[in-house]
């Protein structure tokens, strides 16, 4: 494994992107940021700035309006960069499948722009951040 | 040995300042009741930040962009070398604390000049910010100078008064006037790394991360060097001024290094046990703090905690109030500072 994957593990700064997601899922992840879970205690820090971040956690099903600034803030993440997908609206578009606003599923939007983007999925509506953190750790150790 | 150790000095100070900016988020992640990271976290965010792309936005000036860091850090590398140089070799010229100051502002002026090269709105909002905030503190400063440069002025040699190495064998801050100035200066430092309640440029809630928002990869890692280097210099730079200088005891190196190594090597197995008991956390952090204070850095990290605790139960002030704080509060409290050590000095009263 390089030193450039092993560090990137020790140290991931998080950029949290909403593309249309009911708001829930977003209370979650910043859930997952508060005292109580401490995920700093595994280098994850939330950043503000996409230029910044070694992690996207995207959120909502990708609304035609967002998937535009959704490529943009891939394309404008320095790699090499996880994204990660959460709720289900996320991962499959969920309850709001064939709904006329939406553009597609959020990882094929990604995967235009990058095929070789290294995506993570977690689902639940929303996810519990004990979810989150758990798929947090398999991705990296599976990296 | 003696070549050897300027060799070593470098790489030395700036593991010392990422063991500072650990201390910051450690001691901030205790006080909000949290774990914090661990120990080489500040290394491991510099390693991977190494090892990431660098962007750079299609408006940039590019040249600007790019050696803006480089000059930042060049900057706090030379004055924490000065700094050091006087400290431990006991080598000084006269004058040597007003270079200090400009070395000071170098990486205020590089923060702005990177920050405004970058093209991006967020981060020009962060340049305004970061230029009134340097207009804010450097007055206070200068004035609290003045004061501690009244204040030895009867104790150093002729010639000698603007000479930091001099200075530093005075405590003015035993004194009121000394004292106003201290914490005056102290506030600036606070604004000069950009710590709550003064991160206004950086206001990671409003501005994204303001002044650094358009720096990523190698170019990110500089920056955050330099703020580790920072870390290291200014909290040293007020010992000295202030607080007169480090005074080491140390005992013959044949009963010191010893006792060194066994320290760091408990501070190594608490470090190691810590993930299983917050006691052993703590208690490595008490040992760790217990050895710097040992080696005669007591000082420094009286002033470090004290900057994190400001940091810790403050919120950020608007640029208007910082502004309005520094010039009004600090300009008075300062002006007070210097009648009052003028005339201590005139009537020779060392407490005034
Ligand atoms: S997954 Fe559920 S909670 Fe999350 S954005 Fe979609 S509908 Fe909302």
């Amino acid at each position: 494994m390089s030193l450039k994957m092993w560090s990137l593990k020790k140290s991931v700064w998080v950029f949290h992107v909403n593309v249309g997601a009911c708001n829930n899922c977003d209370i979650e992840v910043v859930n997952m940021l508060t005292p109580k879970y401490d995920v700093e205690r595994f280098g994850i820090k939330l950043v503000g700035s996409p230029r910044h971040a070694d992690a996207l956690l995207v959120t909502g099903v990708g609304t035609h309006q967002a998937v535009i600034r959704l490529r943009e803030v891939y394309r404008q993440t320095a790699k090499p960069c996880v994204v990660f997908l959460i709720g289900a609206c996320a991962c499959g578009t969920g309850i709001f499948k064939g709904g006329y606003h939406v553009a597609g599923p959020v990882d094929e939007i990604i995967r235009e722009v990058d095929p070789d983007a290294i995506i993570a999925y977690v689902p639940g509506c929303p996810p519990k951040p004990e979810a989150m953190i758990s798929g947090v750790v398999k991705v990296l150790s599976a990296l | 040995m003696n070549i050897l150790f300027w060799i070593i000095i470098v790489p030395g100070i700036l593991v010392l300042g990422l063991v500072a900016s650990w201390i910051v988020r450690k001691v901030s992640a205790l006080v909000q009741w949290r774990v914090g990271p661990p120990l080489f976290q500040p290394a491991y965010d510099v390693m991977k930040l190494m090892g990431k792309e660098i962007l750079i936005p299609q408006d940039a000036q590019r040249t600007v962009f790019l050696t803006a860091p480089l000059v930042g850090l060049a900057g706090t590398l030379l004055l924490s070398l000065m700094l050091w140089r006087i400290t431990v070799a006991q080598t000084a010229f006269v004058g040597d604390i007003i270079v200090a100051i400009y070395l000071m502002v170098l990486p205020s002026l590089a923060l702005i000049l990177g920050s405004s090269a970058s093209a991006s709105p967020h981060a020009s909002i962060g340049t305004g910010r970061e230029m009134k905030l340097v207009m804010g503190y450097e007055l206070p400063l200068v004035l609290a100078f003045v004061v501690v440069v009244i204040k030895t002025a009867g104790s150093v040699g002729p010639g000698e008064q603007l000479s930091l190495a001099a200075i530093a064998q005075q405590t003015p801050a035993f004194s009121i006037s000394g004292m106003l100035a201290f914490l005056a200066a102290l506030l600036c430092v606070q604004a000069k790394l950009g710590f709550v309640p003064f991160d206004i440029a950086e206001a990671e809630t409003e501005l994204g991360s303001g002044v650094l928002m358009e720096y990523s990869g190698a170019l990110l890692a500089a920056w955050k060097l330099m703020h580790a280097l920072m870390l290291v210099a200014l909290p040293f730079f007020l010992v000295m001024v202030f607080l007169g200088g480090f005074h080491a005891t140390l005992p013959p190196a044949e009963l010191g290094i010893p006792v060194v190594i066994a320290a760091l090597m408990v501070f190594a197995g608490t470090r190691l046990l810590a993930a299983r008991s917050k006691f052993m956390d703590v208690l490595s952090l008490l040992i760790f703090i217990g050895l710097c204070v040992w080696l005669g850095l007591g000082k420094y990290v009286l002033i470090l905690v004290l900057l994190i605790l400001i940091k810790n139960t403050n919120p950020r002030l608007r640029i208007d109030q910082a502004m309005k704080f520094f010039w009004v509060y600090c300009g008075i409290a300062l002006v007070a500072a210097i009648i009052l050590a003028s005339i201590g000095y005139y009537y020779d009263i060392h407490w005034l």
